[in-house]
């Protein structure tokens, strides 16, 4: 699916499908995504960049979530002005979001949106989920299921 | 340029969220419907301590110490922060699941749950996972269409569910979740303070002046008055906002929630313990006071888009942080899901013979994911009904 950027998917493409990547709690309540390769994208995507994606959002959650000394010190000196600086100031946590907003519109860009894929922030779906919707190209025609999931087998 | 210009005032997300909040400031607060409670709370906080600095601390600040006065406001001015805090922040709100995501989650328990014979009540949504050892039940949701996580519950009274809900105080009237709990606990601890701090100084203005007059009441007649209604309410309040704080110092030393501890969810029968403790007062205590400010999911301030016509500018994946509202889920607005069944044609379903392999555990394998024709969308996927 020759989409070049993120542009010409949304015009050309409709939506087919969106798959919802679940929650790991086996950790806890920390965030963490399931790095489980979900059956729709077995035609679409490699296996391996799929993981790698997930697993670095689960580093930048696990940085966020990380209780050290600096969320130690921030916790302090926060409180010390009853909280207050936080109107002015961005927690560490705002500022891992961020990164992580960057890091999935490149991923989008970079590999994503080539595949006719699209990764949405799970900030955006409460943290429950990455939801990644699968686009169809509409300008094939209409028997397009057959078009390229048997050609394109990955390596399992 | 046009002759007429009608500005629109933008719809802000917070005017179409579901459950039963109120929203002031264009979305910056967030608090429970009934106030009532909390206006009472601000009343008694205020009314005293107004109290104290004009009758006893004039007197307190000349015959003992300035320094006093100056504590008292110190600390009145945390506890009005503390408070205002707890109320109007999100206490960790879930938002509710978009059709997509709920249709997704029911076509998995469709799949775990197997042919539900009519007449027969289908089995409890509930799923199982596995934290440090412990098997911990996640129950689905019927309004929000979601699993919980753990620890969250749904509010009756806010109709929402919060992340790691401790309980719905009307004292602060809102929710105490997890982005609040930390300045609820301080509301209750500062509170306490000033309250022991106003308590006892007024037993020693009293003294102060009976032992300066020999005479009682002899001077101002209007202060000894604001003095015994001072007394009277620290004193029924030390009662139970210090049973409070030694009640929450309690459950922080043992990382569980208000919520767990009236369930008794892990009161040790069965052997269940607590999960998500570390075993370690001190460190239960970092991790629920100390731990990084979560930020909101709830996007309140987010500006709806009118059309869903053309999506404009930038891409779903909040390259604009989490202000910017979704278009992906804008355009499948035009085009209603249809879940496959098994009398979906065949030519809709892909021959995915390594894809259907892979989704195991499912009784009936009749149901593979088909990605279809552009018109018809089909969330339909199975996944392992337990991890």
């Amino acid at each position: 699916m020759p989409f070049h950027n993120l542009q010409e998917l949304r015009h050309s493409a409709s939506l087919a499908t969106k798959v919802f990547i679940q929650r790991d709690y086996s950790d806890g309540t920390i965030c963490k995504f399931l790095t489980k390769f979900p059956a729709e994208l077995d035609s679409r995507i490699e296996r391996s960049l799929f993981e790698e994606t997930v697993k670095t959002l689960n580093c930048y959650y696990a940085e966020a979530e990380k209780i050290g000394s600096q969320s130690y010190l921030e916790g302090c000196l926060a409180c010390a002005t009853a909280y207050i600086i936080f109107l002015c100031m961005e927690t560490r946590y705002e500022k891992i979001l961020k990164k992580i907003s960057m890091y999935i519109q490149e991923q989008n860009e970079k590999i994503y949106a080539p595949r006719g894929l699209l990764l949405t922030d799970p900030i955006e779906r409460g943290m429950r989920v990455i939801e990644i919707s699968i686009f169809e190209d509409s300008g094939s025609t209409s028997s397009s299921s057959t078009g390229s999931s048997p050609s394109s087998a990955t390596a399992q | 340029m046009s002759a007429v210009m009608i500005i629109r005032k933008p719809t802000r997300k917070w005017e179409k969220l579901p459950g039963k909040n109120t929203f002031c400031c264009d979305g910056r607060v967030m608090m429970a419907r009934q106030k009532g409670v909390f206006y009472l709370t601000l009343f008694l906080i205020v009314g005293t301590c107004s109290l104290f600095f004009a009758f006893e601390c004039p007197y307190l600040a000349v015959h003992l110490s300035p320094a006093i006065p100056v504590f008292a406001v110190l600390l009145f001015i945390f506890v009005m922060a503390m408070l205002l805090r707890t109320s109007f922040s999100d206490p960790g709100v879930l938002p509710r699941a978009l059709p997509e995501e709920a249709n997704f989650i029911e076509m998995e328990i469709e799949a775990a749950n197997g042919n539900v014979l009519a007449g027969q009540r289908p089995p409890p949504r509930i799923k199982n996972v596995q934290i440090n050892n412990q098997i911990v039940k996640l129950k689905y949701c019927y309004t929000c269409k979601i699993f919980r996580p753990p620890r969250a519950s749904h509010c009756s009274i806010c109709d929402n569910c919060v992340d790691r809900f401790d309980h719905h105080c009307p004292w602060v009237g809102n929710c105490v979740g997890k982005r609040n709990y930390r300045y609820f606990y301080l509301f209750t601890l500062s509170l306490s303070l000033l309250t022991i701090y106003i308590f006892a100084f007024n037993i020693v203005h009293v003294v102060l002046r009976e032992y300066r007059s020999k005479k009682m009441f002899h001077v101002v007649s209007l202060t000894p008055h604001c003095t015994v209604l001072e007394v009277l309410v620290c004193f029924f309040t030390i009662w139970s906002v210090v049973g409070l704080t030694g009640f929450h110092t309690y459950l922080i030393s043992l990382n569980q929630t208000t919520n767990e501890d009236i369930k008794g969810s892990w009161s040790g029968k069965n052997r269940v313990q607590n999960p998500y403790s570390h075993k370690n007062i001190i460190k239960n205590c970092c991790e629920v006071l100390c731990s990084p400010t979560f930020p909101s999911v709830l996007d309140r301030r987010g500006v709806m888009l009118e059309d869903s016509s053309s999506p404009t500018h930038s891409d779903a994946s909040a390259a604009s942080t989490h202000k910017s509202s979704n278009p992906v889920s804008q355009t499948t607005k035009s085009s209603a899901p249809l879940i496959p069944n098994e009398h979906t044609p065949d030519e809709a379903k892909p021959g995915i013979g390594a894809g259907t392999q892979k989704s195991t555990s499912s009784p009936k394998g009749e149901k593979p994911p088909s990605p279809t024709s552009p018109n018809a969308v089909a969330p339909a996927v199975i996944k392992e009904s337990t991890h």
